[in-house]
């Protein structure tokens, strides 16, 4: 399996590349977890998880195990 | 009464829509029940010009129509059903102008369902801070309705949206994209199977079966209609969540320029302090020791003022009618003391309903439940659970109805079930006067032991919260997902406006609903303790005359009301479950204490009071009073009742059972099945009955 959300550092990018999991709720696509929208790490809760992101201009919540069902591509820089 | 427009506000959760609300219906607004659910259902009345009048309803918060929660599914349940008499002539669909991208896709399902409906774009204050410019009339346009650029801070717009409302007929109902085209073949099919409906109605209803459960339908019954598998109506779901967001960025590509140079970021340095790793807790735990400070400090003097006008209005109601008999007594003894139980609160609630209605408008409460989910998570409960659970502390009724918001139902459910442990306002009447008996008035290292047992108890009643959700995580079968999105919202100062009508609406409701039973309690405990059968009961004045010739007056009268109380029909209660309790420590009185205390714990110390006999019995009289009954009261071999082993089984008996039926009914409509509601009676009073054994036969 590739690159995930749950895989990024404090601060940093990534372009999603597929979120059609079925285990993926359908709130959070509602929320913007799509294909080509790009998503920020902007904060981790003690034990890294949940994960504080920036999606589409939605900032939101989740945890660490749905974050590894979104597949991304690094944004370096 | 004229016709009213029916107009339903609706819009994402954070964007304002309360505000909205409060703003066009002010304190015209009343909040009630919708049927069968306890989802809040807030209704108000808005003046438009020329007399006519807007009916405004204000929906719960949702991202989208496919329901994932029983507040979203009201949303979409109403929008379905044409025939509802709450269905509206127009939506108003509230968006936060920073958020406009995702609030769009909520609006174009709503443009769908072909209802007139008004866009609002909220906080239009902070455009310029955040460097955001919108075209509206292009907007307008490629969306295919009016627009209204309001700010509820500084009351611009309200009056566009106004008149907007009025001519509502004339808002255009096409829809802004053709959602059928994420698979033409297979809405063709399901048109051709209900000629007479809307095809996107109809793909609702299915999506909503999906994600939220099977209802069963009297119309739109699309449950013949199974052409495809769970995982394809996922599929299609996405693909509509992704064709809405295609048409919405094309749009506010168009419409919309954001300067991100200008955009001053609040959010990013209050977030590094606030969600920090220490800091983060710090700042949260001080906030908690500022709510629980207020609660048993500051509220002490208004509860006080209440306790003594209610024990003066019994005395006067005595006083003013001396010779009325039973009739005066019910009302001094029941119902005004029943009254003065429950006002006695208001304080408390209300400075709790103050603070958390305060944390959740200024976007903070989600910071905490980001921070906490993870301890939480390995107890069975999520972060979401923090809110209830700390509400809990004032009562477990509005901490139960809060869970609401938790997607996963097995920590949905948990939450519920543990609530109840946390010690609630209604405990503390009974642990003052237990602790004032039995913990001496010394003080360790500068606290007071009695503060000490004080703290102590409610530490004891959340670890034991903490600690049943763990035995119940481990003992329920395990949900395959894990199901948690919280958004993060924008720091706000919170509107007084907003938080008043919250105090004020919540901490009626609270008394209203708390009010009936405990006055009902109340009454009912007055006449089994008034009335009994046969002769002992009504022959008490001659028996204990006759064998007490030598007493004062005073010390007789007593005498005949606890000989009649023994006799009455709640003496016999008590007395058949003595056996029970005597390993506990307690005698039959107490007994009695603790069987009305299932109906309300609060009515433990008024209960006490009445059967102790002491003069007016009135629980406001002066604890001192009761508390002096209760330390001289023996068993008949001379020893005391009250010792340190009997009380402390006592207050933990108090810590872990569930005696309110309040929050057992609410756990009923909650969780729809009195399944969960007595596994909480029979789980915690057993629960109970152990410690307090337990506590009794090593401390005796």
């Amino acid at each position: 399996m590739g690159l995930t959300i749950a895989d990024l550092k404090k601060g940093e990018r990534g372009v999603i590349i597929d979120s059609s999991s079925k285990d993926i709720p359908l709130k959070l696509l509602e929320m913007g977890c799509l294909p080509g929208n790009e998503v920020k790490l902007l904060q981790l809760a003690p034990f890294s998880d949940p994960l504080y992101l920036n999606v589409n201009d939605s900032f939101l919540a989740i945890r660490k195990d749905t974050a590894a069902l979104i597949l991304i591509d690094r944004i370096d820089g | 009464m004229g016709k009213q427009i029916k107009v339903a506000l609706i819009g994402n959760p954070n964007t304002g829509k309360t505000s909205v609300f409060n703003a066009l219906t002010g304190l015209n607004q009343k909040v009630g029940n919708y049927p069968g659910i306890t989802v809040d259902k807030k209704e108000g009345v808005c003046k438009l010009s020329r007399g006519v009048k807007a009916h405004i309803l204000d929906l719960p918060g949702t991202y989208s129509l496919n329901a994932s929660s029983i507040d979203e599914n009201v949303v979409i349940e109403l929008l379905l059903n044409k025939k509802d008499k709450d269905f509206p002539d127009v939506a108003v669909v509230v968006a936060d102008v920073e958020n406009l991208k995702r609030n769009l896709l909520l609006f174009t399902q709503i443009k769908d369902l072909k209802i007139p409906t008004i866009l609002v774009i909220n906080m239009s204050d902070v455009m310029a801070r955040k460097g955001i410019t919108i075209d509206i009339p292009k907007l307008e346009k490629l969306l295919n309705t009016k627009i209204a650029l309001v700010s509820t801070r500084k009351g611009t717009g309200l009056q566009v949206l106004k008149s907007l409302i009025e001519g509502y007929k004339t808002l255009p109902k096409k829809q802004c994209l053709d959602a059928r085209s994420i698979d033409v073949d297979y809405f063709e099919r399901l048109q051709k199977a209900f000629p007479n409906q809307e095809v996107y109605r109809l793909w609702l209803v299915i999506a909503q079966d999906v994600n939220f459960g099977k209802l069963a339908r009297k119309e739109l019954d699309v449950s013949q209609f199974r052409t495809k598998s769970i995982s394809e109506l996922k599929r299609l779901q996405q693909l509509e969540a992704i064709k809405r967001y295609q048409f919405i960025n094309g749009v506010l590509k168009i419409c919309q320029v954001i300067d991100r140079s200008k955009a001053k970021d609040l959010r990013s340095k209050l977030d590094r302090i606030l969600t920090h790793k220490i800091w983060g807790y710090l700042i949260f735990f001080g906030i908690l020791m500022t709510i629980f400070e207020a609660i048993y400090d500051w509220a002490t003097f208004p509860m006080d003022l209440i306790d003594t006008t209610f024990a003066s209005l019994a005395e006067w109601v005595k006083n003013s009618f001396p010779n009325g008999g039973k009739l005066t007594e019910l009302v001094a003894e029941g119902v005004v003391s029943g009254i003065g139980g429950v006002v006695i609160f208001i304080p408390q609630i209300a400075f709790l309903f103050l603070f958390i209605s305060i944390l959740e408008e200024s976007g903070y409460m989600s910071r905490v439940v980001f921070l906490m989910d993870r301890i939480m998570r390995r107890f069975g409960i999520s972060g979401k659970s923090v809110v209830p659970l700390i509400s809990g502390t004032a009562c477990a009724i509005p901490a139960v109805m809060a869970t609401r918001n938790i997607e996963n139902w097995k920590e949905r459910l948990i939450t519920i079930l543990v609530v109840p442990f946390t010690t609630c306002a209604a405990r503390l009447p009974v642990y003052l006067i237990i602790i004032a008996l039995i913990i001496p008035e010394d003080t360790f290292l500068g606290l007071s032991y009695q503060a000490l047992t004080l703290m102590s108890l409610y530490l004891i009643g959340f670890g034991m919260a903490i600690f049943s959700a763990y035995v119940l995580d481990r003992v329920m079968k395990k949900e395959r997902k894990s199901f948690f999105v919280v958004e993060m919202p924008n720091y706000k100062l919170p509107l007084i406006k907003n938080v008043l009508i919250t105090v004020i609406e919540k901490t009626k409701t609270f008394v209203l609903e708390a009010g009936k039973i405990i006055l009902a309690i109340s009454i009912i405990l007055w006449v089994m303790a008034s009335f009994g059968p046969g002769e002992k009961f009504n022959n008490a004045e001659i028996i204990i005359t006759q064998n007490n010739i030598d007493i004062p007056k005073g010390e007789l009268d007593d005498k005949i009301a606890a000989y009649r109380l023994e006799h009455s029909y709640i003496g016999i209660v008590g007395k058949t479950i003595e056996p029970v309790i005597r390993p506990l420590g307690y005698d039959w009185k107490i007994g009695i204490g603790l069987v009305a205390s299932f109906a309300a714990r609060e009515v433990f110390v008024g209960t006490l009071a009445t059967i102790y006999s002491v003069g007016s019995a009135s629980e406001d009289e002066s604890i001192d009073t009761i508390k002096t009954k209760m330390a001289n009261e023996r068993y008949s071999d001379g020893r005391k009742v009250f010792t340190l082993a009997s009380g402390i089984s006592l207050l933990l008996f108090y810590a872990f059972a569930m005696q309110c039926m309040s929050t057992l009914a609410i756990v009923k409509r909650e969780t729809k099945s009195w399944k969960w509601p007595m596994v909480q009676l029979v789980g915690m009073s057993i629960i109970a009955y152990i410690f307090a054994l337990i506590a009794f036969q090593i401390l005796n």
